[in-house]
């Protein structure tokens, strides 16, 4: 959009007078701070965009991680098809960029002071916060389990250390094992994720342990790609994937030592993997801020993602309650996109744009077999995000065998653009 | 009147979001309006995420929008939405914009820099392809298949414009040197099944092509577009 000099002395005249009575840094001639909490694809996501749309805020993004590992795409370690490795993300795209990295963890926010407060010690000063925090795991939500005993049931469901001991307990599992997942009640980060996992972990088990088995125990009575996820395991793997709809299935205790699941119908399920996917909620910080509600989650304001409990903090990504939008990584990409805009037109004292969101999630469901899921979204005169009616939805059933291969080739293509996107 | 209540909601809800404006699609009178009105590069960013920030796509196979020809790129989105152009995803996504959104993603790539994929090659069959390409495609796909600029946009347009033929008369074209292959693989697949609709003059250009040289005249011509980084 060009700005000609009439428009231009407006806008100044605005932001100075916003920066009058709100902003003091803006006031004393001090440039406009954002504090980022967290690093993951949301977090990053809105620091870049906002150092894009205005070079002038110091941006700064506080994460505990020196670098990240991306969970999408990480069920394709646990078959074999890519390392760890290659979902490593480090933040010298985001440094390159002008950004402000504090390796250290969010310990609290104050909204009345505008500061966020690290475990190291640090007080940060901001003028909008923006929290990424992704889910915290309520391991405690299942009896018997805890952080701790998740080093040998793991969740694999934060990508890292937790998904080389599930890769590592596949390949040493002998033929003719049971590997259980347990799925967990909505809502969750990832809805196809648990059933790509079973898909690729089939693809490994059927290269080289194919007397093996694996079950789902889910607590939902159904689930997302549901009729393209069984088409396919019908197809690569006859027989070797069963799927225990809930609420009957939902495991609600486990035991560690013995390597059992025992679900709310009272049936105990013997696994020699067991790979436990806890209920969630958004991320500590947002409980601990006060931005989550009763159920755990964070409302904000679909527009700008202001938390509607905080004034000045915003909430994004798998934390956020967004309407129609499933938690996933194009959703945090998208909807920090949104955010960034609204962040910098608040400080600047400019209008918030109408916002415009997208969803696209690949899942890798056999061998060259990729299946996919869009939605494009605005928000509703109720002030909820919306799907718009008749776009986007899931691979049609009778797709051929090519273009599930096409999907492959874009669903790769999808992860090193998001990366890129987002990352760099 | 009717709906009155609603009218009102929708008025309150106009009111209450500030800016932009409401559609009410006829077959869901239930749902609360959609509000629309969303800024080029607010629509733009959404793309990103698959075709790379600001367009400029990493690949390997998901293409390149930047520097794309405007009214090309929304031709090209509206073949997707109404299913004249084959896609696995694009349709999909696109049944969710209208042309003027369409308009507005188009002005903002084109203004940016078009970034060639860096991608691998066969070395031994760019001379070949370029030797194709110029014999069979330069014609339409000019400049090597690199993006217009400046004067030779201009003069290209002008061409158009005096083109007696009909069908291609100003009609403009995807930039093919420097795309992803398997974009170009894939199209190129859909126009020969019949799932695009191929131009009269490609089509027989094609088949010459086809004839002469067989499908590794297919084959140098990818490598002589991907050499151009």
């Amino acid at each position: 959009m060009k700005m000609n000099r009439r428009d231009f002395v407006r806008a100044a005249g605005a932001a100075t007078a916003v920066g009058l009575i709100g902003v003091p840094h803006l006031a004393l001639g001090a440039a406009n701070q954002v504090v980022v909490v967290g690093g993951g694809t949301a977090g990053a996501t809105v620091a870049k965009y906002i150092k894009r749309l205005d070079p002038s805020i110091e941006v700064t993004v506080v994460e505990p991680n020196p670098v990240y590992y991306t969970c999408y795409f990480s069920n394709e370690v646990l078959s074999g098809e890519r390392t760890l490795d290659s979902l490593r993300v480090a933040y010298d795209g985001l440094k390159a960029l002008g950004i402000t990295m504090v390796q250290d963890s969010a310990e609290s926010i104050d909204a009345a002071k505008k500061v966020v407060k690290t475990g190291g010690g640090k007080a940060l000063p901001y003028d909008r916060c923006v929290v990424a925090p992704g889910v915290e795991l309520l391991f405690e939500k299942i009896e018997g389990h805890s952080e701790a005993s998740a080093e040998t049931l793991p969740h694999a469901w934060k990508a890292g250390e937790q998904t080389k001991i599930l890769r590592g307990q596949l390949e040493a599992m002998a033929d003719g094992g049971t590997v259980v997942i347990t799925s967990p009640p909505n809502p969750y980060r990832c809805p196809p994720g648990p059933y790509e996992r079973a898909s690729q972990i089939a693809i490994y088990l059927k290269a080289h342990k194919p007397k093996s088995k694996i079950i789902i125990l889910d607590s939902k009575s159904q689930f997302s790609k549901q009729g393209l996820f069984t088409q396919a395991w019908e197809k690569f793997f006859p027989g070797m994937i069963e799927w225990r709809p809930g609420p009957d299935a939902a495991v609600v205790k486990v035991n560690a030592k013995g390597m059992t699941a025992e679900t709310s119908f009272g049936d105990e399920i013997k696994a020699d993997v067991l790979n436990v996917i806890p209920p969630q909620r958004a991320g500590k910080i947002a409980q601990v801020a006060g931005l989550a509600d009763d159920k755990g989650w964070c409302p904000v304001d679909a527009k700008t993602f202001e938390s509607s409990l905080a004034k000045g903090i915003h909430v994004i990504g798998d934390a956020c309650i967004a309407g129609a939008m499933p938690k996933s990584a194009y959703s945090a990409n998208s909807q920090a996109k949104v955010c960034a805009g609204a962040v910098v037109a608040m400080l600047s004292g400019k209008e918030v744009g109408v916002p415009s969101y997208v969803n696209t999630c690949y899942s890798i469901a056999g061998p060259e077999w990729g299946i996919s899921v869009a939605g494009v979204y605005k928000v509703a005169a109720d002030g909820k995000i919306a799907e718009v009616p008749g776009a986007g939805g899931l691979t049609p059933m009778d797709a051929p065998d090519w273009a599930h291969k096409r999907e492959v080739a874009y669903a790769h293509s999808w992860y090193k653009n998001i990366i890129q996107d987002s990352f760099m | 009147m009717a709906n009155t209540p609603t009218r009102l909601a929708l008025l309150a809800g106009v009111l209450a979001l500030g800016v932009g404006f409401v559609t009410q699609a006829a077959d869901a009178p239930a749902a609360p309006a959609l509000v629309s009105g969303a800024g080029a590069v607010m629509l733009a960013e959404t793309c990103a995420g698959c075709h790379g920030t600001d367009g400029a796509s990493v690949g390997p196979a998901s293409p390149t929008l930047a520097g794309m020809d405007a009214a090309y790129f929304t031709e090209l989105m509206q073949g997707f939405r109404d299913g004249k152009i084959y896609s696995t995803i694009m349709g999909r996504i696109a049944k969710g914009y209208s042309d003027e959104e369409f308009a507005l993603m188009a002005g903002y790539f084109h203004e940016k820099p078009y970034v060639p994929a860096k991608q691998p090659f066969d070395q031994a069959l760019v001379a070949k392809g370029k030797k194709f390409h110029d014999k069979f495609c330069e014609k339409c796909h000019s400049e090597g298949g690199t993006p217009l600029t400046g004067e030779a946009k201009a003069k290209d347009e002008g061409e158009a414009e005096e083109e007696e033929e009909g069908e291609e008369g100003g009609e403009e074209y995807q930039i093919l040197a420097g795309q992803w292959t398997p974009y170009l693989v894939y199209a190129m697949e859909d126009f020969r099944a019949d799932r695009r609709e191929m131009p009269k003059k490609m089509k027989s250009k094609l088949k010459d092509l086809i004839t002469k040289e067989g499908e590794n005249g297919l084959t140098a011509i990818y490598a002589y577009y991907a050499s151009q980084q």
